[in-house]
This record gives C-alpha cells, sequence and structure tokens, in this order.
C-alpha cells in the first residue's frame, strides 16, 4: 500500500470514530476495538506509563462495555441531558507503520451542547491501529484533552 | 416544630441568621457578598487542609494548593522540614509558582530574578546595589505561615491565634487514624488526582460528602456497573451505618461498618471482585496475611469523615473543595495508596478510583449535575430554604457521647452548618 493510500485509510477511520460517537451508534463503536484495546485519558500529557498512573479514563473491554451502557441507558442524571456532540478531526499524521501497527496523531476537538452553553474540549489523540483486511482495529487510543492536567469541567462523552 | 415555609426571609440580617438549625436559606449558595465574608470569617480563621506529607516526599518537593483564594507553596526544604510559604514576592507581589507539583532547588519570582530558598527566605537578588542600606534581605523572605499535621495531613492556618490543629480536629482523629489503615500495612501514598470545577456553590459539595441518601438515586448507573455482591454493599440505607456530629463542624458518615476497620477482620471471604487482585498476589509470591491485608484495603474504609471546611477523608480518597467564586468550586479528588506496596495494588486503587471519580467517573459527573441543578433552583423564589432536618427526630448519643442520627440523616450536614454559623458570627475579623 502507498503512503497516498495508507493516509487515506486511517483518515477514513478516524473519520468513521468520531461519526459514530457523534450518532451515539456505541455498538458499531465498540466493534472498532480490538478486545485487548485500551481507552485512555490521561491526566497529565506526559505520562506513558497508564497503568502505574491515575487516568481521568482508564478503559479496557470491559469498562468500554459498562461506559456506553451508562451513556444509553439513561440511568446518569448528566447523561440524560447531554445533547448533540460533534467532533472534528484535523492535522492527521501517520507517527509509525508498519505491517502490524500504525500509529497515528490528529488535533481532535469535541463541542458538547451543555446547558451552560457549547463547550469544547481540544485534544491531542493518538491512535494505535491493527491493520485488518479491509481496515483497522483499534488497539489503543489516547486523548490528551488540554486541562485535564489542571482542571476540567465533568465529561458526559467519551472524547 | 418550625413548618418549612413559615420563616419569613425579612427577619434575615445576616449570613448566621441564615442557618437554623434545620435548614440553611439559599442565599448562602448565591450572594457574592456572603461569599467575601466567609473567606475572610471561615478560609481565614480556621485550620485549611493543603495536602499530604507524600506529595512533597523528598527535599525540594512542592505543591501549591490555596487557603481560600489566597495562593500557597507546601515545600520540603533541605532538611527535610515543611513550610507553607504564601505563594507571592515580596519585591512586586508575582506569584513565584505555578504549577501544581514539582520539584526544584528554589523559587525564582519570574518578574525580577529574585530568588528564595526552600524555606522561604530571600537568598539573592539581580542588581542588589540599588537596594544598599534601605533593604534587609532577612526580612524580605516569603512570608511563612503557621500549620501543622496530623496523619500525613498538613492544615495551614492565617490565624495565629486560633486553637492546636490537634484541638481543633479533637473527635476526628479516631476516624483519620482508621481511614489511614487503607494502605495494606504500607505507608499512604498520594497517586495522583483528579480535579474538575462546577458551576455551584462551594458548601454544596461540603454537605455532598455527608449525604447518604443521594447515593441510589444519582448513582444507579454506577450501581449498575458493579457486580452484585458489590452492589449489595453498597446497598447500605437500611443497613446499621449511622451519621455522627464530631463537632468543629466535622462529621463521620458510616456507611458500610463492617469496613471501619480495615485491620480487623482479615479472615472474611475475599469478595469476588477483589479474586483476580488476590490471584495476582500470590503468583507475585506474597504471603496469605499479606494477601488478606492488602485485599481488605484496597477498596478503602465504609466511610466518610468531613473535616471542616474543605477537606473529607471519603472512602478511598481525599476529597478537596477549593472556593473560587460564590457560584463556582474545584473539587480534587485525591486518590491514595500505599508507598512500596504491590503495584498491583496500587493499581487496583487507581482503576477503582476512575471507576467512580474525577470528570469522567461513573459517580462524579452524576454528583455535579445535581449539585449544579442546586445552585440553578437557588434562583427560583425568594423565600427559599434548603432543608437539613433528616432525620432529626430520631438522633441518639454515639459511644463517644456525639450526637448520632441514621446513615441517611443529615446531621453531618448540620454538623457543618453550625461551626459555619459560629464562624459567620463572630466579630468583623482582620
Amino acid at each position: 500500500m502507498s503512503e497516498n493510500q495508507l493516509y487515506t485509510r486511517v483518515s477514513e477511520f478516524l473519520s468513521l470514530e468520531a461519526d459514530l460517537l457523534d450518532h451515539k451508534a456505541y455498538d458499531e463503536w465498540l466493534a472498532l476495538w480490538e478486545k485487548s484495546g485500551l481507552y485512555i485519558v490521561p491526566v497529565e500529557h506526559d505520562v506513558t506509563d497508564f497503568a502505574n498512573h491515575l487516568n481521568v479514563a482508564y478503559d479496557d473491554d470491559e469498562m468500554r462495555q459498562l461506559r456506553i451502557a451508562r451513556l444509553s441507558n439513561g440511568e446518569a442524571v448528566s447523561t440524560v441531558g447531554a445533547e448533540n456532540t460533534v467532533r472534528t478531526l484535523s492535522r492527521i499524521r501517520i507517527l509509525e507503520a508498519s505491517d502490524e501497527l500504525v500509529t497515528v496523531r490528529c488535533a481532535y476537538c469535541l463541542y458538547e451542547n451543555n446547558k451552560n452553553g457549547v463547550r469544547a474540549f481540544p485534544a491531542n489523540v493518538e491512535f494505535i491501529l491493527k491493520p485488518t483486511e479491509d481496515s483497522f482495529l483499534i488497539q489503543q487510543k489516547v486523548a490528551r484533552v488540554m486541562k485535564s492536567n489542571e482542571h476540567l469541567t465533568t465529561v458526559s462523552y467519551l472524547f | 416544630m418550625t413548618k418549612t415555609t413559615s420563616i419569613p426571609v425579612k427577619s434575615i440580617t445576616s449570613a448566621a441568621d441564615m442557618v437554623m438549625e434545620d435548614r440553611v436559606h439559599k442565599s448562602l449558595y448565591s450572594d457574592p457578598e456572603i461569599f467575601e465574608e466567609e473567606l475572610d470569617k471561615v478560609f481565614n480563621h480556621t485550620w485549611v487542609w493543603l495536602a499530604h506529607e507524600s506529595e512533597i516526599p523528598d527535599s525540594g518537593s512542592y505543591k501549591t494548593a490555596k487557603i481560600g483564594r489566597q495562593p500557597v507553596i507546601v515545600v520540603r526544604d533541605r532538611k527535610g522540614n515543611i513550610h507553607v510559604l504564601q505563594n507571592r514576592c515580596r519585591h512586586r507581589g508575582a506569584t513565584v509558582c505555578e504549577k501544581k507539583h514539582g520539584k526544584t532547588k528554589a523559587f525564582t519570582c519570574p518578574y525580577h530574578g529574585w530568588g528564595y530558598g526552600l524555606d522561604g527566605s530571600l537568598r539573592a537578588l539581580p542588581k542588589p546595589e540599588e537596594y544598599e542600606n534601605i533593604l534587609d534581605k532577612a526580612e524580605f523572605g516569603l512570608n511563612s505561615l503557621r500549620f501543622e499535621t496530623y496523619q500525613g495531613m498538613i492544615f495551614a492556618t492565617l490565624d495565629d491565634s486560633i486553637e492546636s490543629l490537634d484541638s481543633f480536629l479533637g473527635g476526628a482523629k479516631k476516624w483519620m487514624d482508621l481511614f489511614m489503615k487503607q494502605s495494606g500495612g504500607y505507608p499512604v501514598q498520594v497517586l495522583g488526582d483528579h480535579r474538575f470545577r462546577f458551576p455551584g456553590n462551594w458548601k454544596i459539595q461540603l454537605e455532598n460528602t455527608t449525604d447518604a441518601y443521594h447515593f441510589p438515586i444519582v448513582h444507579k448507573s454506577f450501581i449498575s456497573s458493579i457486580d452484585d455482591q458489590t452492589a449489595e454493599v453498597f446497598d447500605f440505607l437500611d443497613g446499621d451505618g449511622f451519621v455522627e456530629d464530631l463537632g468543629n463542624g466535622h462529621s463521620v458518615m458510616v456507611m458500610i461498618p463492617d469496613l471501619v476497620d480495615l485491620e480487623a477482620n482479615l479472615d472474611d471471604p475475599i469478595p469476588e471482585r477483589f479474586q483476580p487482585l488476590a490471584d495476582e498476589l500470590a503468583k507475585e509470591g506474597k504471603s496469605e496475611a499479606e494477601i488478606k491485608r492488602l485485599v481488605r484495603a484496597v477498596g478503602g474504609s465504609g466511610f466518610n469523615l468531613n473535616l471542616f471546611p474543605n477537606v473529607s477523608c471519603s472512602m478511598a480518597f481525599f476529597r478537596n473543595l477549593v472556593p473560587i467564586s460564590v457560584d463556582e468550586t474545584e473539587i480534587h479528588h485525591v486518590a491514595i495508596g500505599g508507598k512500596g506496596a504491590p503495584a498491583a495494588f496500587n493499581q487496583k486503587r487507581m482503576r477503582l478510583h476512575e471507576h467512580f471519580q474525577g470528570p469522567m467517573g461513573f459517580g462524579t459527573p452524576d454528583d455535579g449535575e445535581a449539585w449544579e441543578r442546586v445552585q440553578h433552583g437557588s434562583k427560583a423564589g425568594t423565600d427559599g430554604w434548603i432543608m437539613v432536618n433528616r432525620g432529626m427526630s430520631r438522633l441518639s448519643t454515639s459511644e463517644d457521647g456525639n450526637v448520632k442520627g441514621a446513615v441517611c440523616s443529615e446531621t453531618g450536614m448540620r454538623a457543618a452548618y453550625q461551626q459555619y454559623k459560629k464562624m459567620m458570627a463572630a466579630e468583623e475579623k482582620e
């Protein structure tokens, strides 16, 4: 596969991932994941040893499923009022690519319509993707959200 | 018994008057003048929690914090002594440190380069000749504040005349001793913290730490996310828990009596959810006794200890509130574990913390939503009272001689508000 073809496929995949979250297609979103994959929102942006640090979110397969249930089942008062979101992504850069794994970093912004107004959560997001026959599975997604190392507001969404 | 709507708001002349035995007025959440008065009369004249000693482990380790809105630095000097310093250069007043925490050899003001030692003393300044005979460096160190510690928790005060920390904590010390048993036989170690802000008054959060009543309602989605055995443990409203007024605004809310003393009942069966941890520790060759101790401690204590005005030892973490404005509060959920404890133990503690706490936890965002609604609702009407009378007719006396109510009583809130009333009623202080 040429560099351009890889870039196009990666870009399409990243757009798909964001689109599924914006449109609350959570089952399809869960299907994008490698079972051993980790979804991480670290507190400190320079951390790489996530397991041995406190994170804002550190979701393995089980926690991802529980989080999706929480976002969907109407039991959580903070998610019931959560309206639509818009995720934009750009500045996509492939950092490393092999037949087994592709590491890609992008600029990412989640806009949420909260009762207090529209809030923006800009982030640097890094994916480690595992190529499949016609797409990818997510091995790791790390969202380094601006201000996570200072103070956030509460968040009713996935980054 | 007083009827809920019979007290005319016109009879109220001060914030202290807005606190009655069974209710408080909603203006306490929204009046900016009262907020300013609180910073002076409460935060400037009591013991305010700033840090745990494990957050500044080495010479040069520091943490920045606030007493009310005043920035301070908690730092350990070369000899290992702790100092609490006002974060304000003595020249033109800039803060000398803006990082949350770190390690340094000195604090240098970024404005004109005045350099301070770890003990706050003024060591050097650029072009000193212009100060010849007009500035004595010994008099221009960073202002050092009175502080005292208990169980590794560092409290400071701006008021040199108040009682000792030991006396202020009083009946709460017994519960702090119990709380510190949760690091599995290792020294308590701060592992990191979650920080977030919510658009509401600080006292809404102060109340919440001693509010068991909300748990099954607000945290339904959390309860759905845990296994049945754990959900049963958290189903504590009908259990033998209680709330005790510990004096000086402090209170303890025992939700799970079986988990009050984590060094007792070590032979209890291992809960299902901690079996994988026990297996992992066994694989690492830990003794049966150590495994039992660690597994018993890993989930934290069965109580929330509310220490007036700004910190609680809440089940498995420190909950620190920082007032920002009358309608904004910053909360720090400080995760703790054991220094030198097996990595699997501390990892499990952090994963449990992430599950409930913080901006993306399964608990905190729902608490935040409820607190925000209280702030919003406080704008309705003029004659609005916040009721804290739950359980008042069924009080008893604890074995320590304290007022005691049921686990879902509002005994702890009343304790905090009576201390608040006492402080707010004080004459204007410097």
